[in-house]
């Protein structure tokens, strides 16, 4: 897996390692503020957060006697870091670690499975995945490239077939090869969708009924040009299963994925990779710093 | 759930109280509120401070109404204003010498292949014969994709699985399509990022050789901040004629759409609100208005109910509705369906006012639920001819039933109450009474 910077560089054409200037060299004046304001608003951080964290640095600012401007700057990426919670090791030391991947429609589950399901191979595991979406046109075919990819094996199921009972069968499979991993690919669905969210509950409770204390994971994957409806999908997500770590896809793209502040704020999820391209080894692992960094820039 | 812009200019309003002029600093309170709102909906930063340019001019010139309050007159302006933004919607333009080719364009997974497959269909449903084109090798399965969707809908699909490049794919797509005798062609790209320099070339490399009447670009309703920027780059590269908005099934407030009508001035052409190929449908600028406000909760229960009934058997219980013949057995269908669609409580929050009324009151959600639990049981306990039937309940039935279901003959008797209303209520419909009651209530 390339570090964060690197995998970023094609695109965004950033100068990571250190924050940009901010806010120029002058004093701290209603102007900077809005600058802040603007720059965090664009960055889909959202207005609640975004004043909240305003509200929080005024007083800070007043507090410490900062003036100048350009000292600012510390403070803003201080505690921009100290939203987003610090992950807990991964919970995938198992004899059979069983990773679901959720999230809306197109939002990069299929792609970023492909590219775990390579990161842990070559960390030494021994991974099969499941094609549990069973719905979507080609889905199956798409996930069994990736396999073939990645070099592990894909159980899948008839076409518009019960999703859990392919997640059963991926179990067996995994269990019967003595694999240590298995990747669970769903459909995609909104979260207002109430069928498709029993559904993906119904998925969540086979597997933890065929073995013990799985999923061990539950990642939701996000598109990083997702707005304010992130949060609510984490939300409701949240409500249907035991979602535990976010998997921000598509940074390499112009947007910033602001709204994971909120997401890691307010429900406590972690960030635990991101997304940054279409082939296998664009994936990185979060780095909370990297991360607030690219936020800042301007 | 999102209070609505209205709750929140009402509370500003509420402040002034007695005093009743608005001052030049309670202008300034509601401007913010509306742009709060902008801003929570994803309407782009820079986008939200012209328009609130635009609808402070708008209200300091306003002539007050009496027919409604202050807030309902904010409210009405932005909602104008935003109607005007978001523009008339367009339509297909399918002129000059067929066949007519449409592009789709748009970033990763933004629905595309889908919309591709749904302009196809409704495409073939007004009378033209389409042919969609497999434009994407690089996805993994896209092409697979298209042909499913193909078989789905028979409608032909064009590809050389992946043995030339995209632009050499379309040429050689007309040459099929003159073939076969389609009129139109619609192109299936792949997803890429508008900072993607050789991406945006093959574009062009495309644009330029088949020249399509249509360069289509389809956005997810969720987009944030960006869809400034996405929408921008698409356009000054390819040129676009139009909008498509997909994904408008979820509760996104979808104010991504003013961003992108905002930098392109190209009309919005459809929304996609739904993975089947036959959720798709035209745009209302004052529908898409009233929920980047905050105000279409209505519609997406609406929405929901839509989604939850099943087509076919929609149709059998409209037949059966006209006939006047609706019993306690469709109650209970319909009563499932309902259920279908989601938890009680958060389906009545969704009905405008509702919502607030509720949130003091929390509504006893356990006791609702029980409720029609209860009917479920009595209708079950019911015999075949009893529930198609209903008069022939004497005391002894209803006794049988109230023990069989766990429930009472009082409770028996307000279900039968309610079931006599109902038809009733059909009853005039039937004979024209009632007019304009929406299709599924
Ligand atoms: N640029 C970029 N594209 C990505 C990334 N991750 C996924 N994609 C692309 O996004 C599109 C959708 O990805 P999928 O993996 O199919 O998404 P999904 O969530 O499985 O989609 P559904 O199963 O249909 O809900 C594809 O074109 C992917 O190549 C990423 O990190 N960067
Ligand atoms: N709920 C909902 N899902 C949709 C809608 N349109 C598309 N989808 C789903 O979104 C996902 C992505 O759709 P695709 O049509 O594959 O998107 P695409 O733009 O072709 O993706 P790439 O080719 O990878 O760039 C799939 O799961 C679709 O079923 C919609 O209007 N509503
Ligand atoms: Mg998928
Ligand atoms: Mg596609």
């Amino acid at each position: 897996m390339k570090g964060i910077f690197e995998s970023l560089r094609k695109t965004r054409n950033a100068v990571f390692g250190q924050i940009a200037n901010l806010f120029g060299a002058g004093e701290i004046d209603e102007n900077t503020w809005d600058e802040l304001e603007s720059l965090l608003i664009q960055g889909d951080v959202g207005v609640e957060t975004t004043l909240a964290l305003i509200g929080k640095l005024r007083a800070r600012i007043k507090e410490e006697g900062v003036y100048r401007a350009a000292d600012l700057n510390r403070i803003v990426y201080e505690e921009i870091l100290a939203l987003l919670p610090e992950a807990p090791p991964l919970n995938l030391k198992w004899p059979l670690a069983v990773i679901l991947i959720v999230g809306v429609n197109g939002s990069g589950k299929t792609t970023s499975i492909g590219k775990l399901a390579a990161h842990y191979r070559r960390e030494g595991r021994k991974v099969v995945l499941a094609a549990a979406d069973t719905f979507r046109a080609a889905a199956m075919d798409q996930l069994k490239v990736w396999g073939e990819r990645a070099g592990v094996p894909v159980i899948d199921g008839p076409e518009g077939g019960d999703p859990s009972s392919v997640a059963y069968d991926a179990i067996e499979y995994a269990q019967s090869r003595k694999a240590d991993m298995l990747i669970v690919d769903t459909a995609g669905r909104l979260h207002t969708q109430h069928n498709l969210m029993a559904e993906m509950e119904k998925i969540q409770r086979i597997i933890a009924r065929r073995v013990a204390w799985a999923p061990h994971e539950t990642f939701l994957v996000l598109d990083a040009n997702t707005g304010q409806n992130g949060l609510i999908q984490a939300q409701q997500f949240l409500k249907a299963v035991k979602v535990s770590g976010i998997v921000l896809a598509k940074l390499d793209s112009s947007a910033r994925g602001g709204m994971v502040l909120s997401i890691g704020h307010q429900l406590n999820l972690p960030v635990r990779y991101v997304g940054t391209g279409e082939k296998i080894e664009d994936m990185a692992p979060f780095d909370r710093e990297a991360f607030v960094k690219g936020l800042l820039e301007q | 759930m999102f209070e609505s812009l209205s709750d929140k200019l009402q509370a500003v309003f509420n402040k002034l109280g007695k005093r009743g002029i608005l001052r030049e600093e309670d202008v300034k309170a509601v401007l913010r509120e509306i742009r709060l709102a902008l801003l929570e909906a994803d309407v782009n930063y820079k986008v939200v401070k012209d328009f609130i340019d635009r609808v402070r001019e708008d209200a300091v010139g306003a002539e007050l109404s009496k027919a409604l309050n202050p807030a309902q007159q904010v409210v009405k302006i932005v909602h104008q204003e935003l109607m005007i933004t978001l523009g008339e919607p367009g339509r297909l333009e399918l002129r000059g010498h067929a066949p007519y080719i449409l592009m789709l364009v748009g970033l990763q997974g933004s629905g595309k292949t889908t919309m591709v497959g749904k302009l196809a269909r409704h495409l073939r449903a007004t009378g033209h014969f389409p042919l969609m084109v497999a434009a994407d090798t690089y996805r993994p399965a896209a092409i697979t994709q298209l042909e499913v969707l193909g078989r789905q809908l028979n409608i032909p699909v064009y590809s050389d699985h992946g043995k030339t490049r995209p632009p050499d794919i379309c040429v050689n797509a007309l040459e099929d399509a003159r073939k076969r005798g389609s009129d139109v062609v619609l192109l299936d790209t792949a997803g890429r990022l508008q900072l993607d320099d050789d991406m945006m070339a093959e574009l062009e490399a495309i644009r330029s050789r088949v020249r399509p009447i249509e360069v289509l670009l389809v956005a997810d309703a969720m987009t944030g901040q960006e869809a400034v920027n996405i929408a921008q780059g698409f356009h000054e590269r390819v040129g676009l004629t139009g909008l498509i908005l997909t994904k408008v099934d979820g509760d996104a407030r979808g104010g991504a759409a003013i961003s992108m009508r905002a930098v392109t001035g190209v009309p919005i052409k459809f929304l996609g609100t739904g993975e089947k190929l036959g959720a798709l449908e035209p745009f209302h600028p004052d529908r898409l208005a009233s929920r980047i406000l905050g105000m279409g909760d209505m519609l997406s229960l609406i929405e929901r109910a839509e989604l939850a009934f099943d087509e076919a058997q929609a149709e059998e219980m409209e037949r059966k509705l006209r006939k006047g013949e609706f019993d306690l057995e469709d109650f209970l269908e319909q009563l499932r369906q309902v259920r279908r669609m989601g938890p009680l409580d958060e389906l009545l929050k969704m009905i405008p006012g509702v919502g607030k009324m509720l949130q003091g009151a929390d509504l006893d959600k356990v006791e609702a639920e029980k409720n029609l639990k209860y009917v479920e049981a009595m209708i079950l306990s019911m015999t075949k001819e009893e529930r198609r039937n209903p008069r022939i309940l004497n005391a002894s039935r209803k006794r049988r039933i109230a023990a069989g279901s766990g429930t009472t003959v009082q409770q028996i008797n307000q279900l039968l109450g309610q079931h006599r209303q109902m038809q009733k209520m059909l009853k005039q419909v039937k004979e024209g009474k009632l007019r304009g009651l929406p299709r599924l209530f």
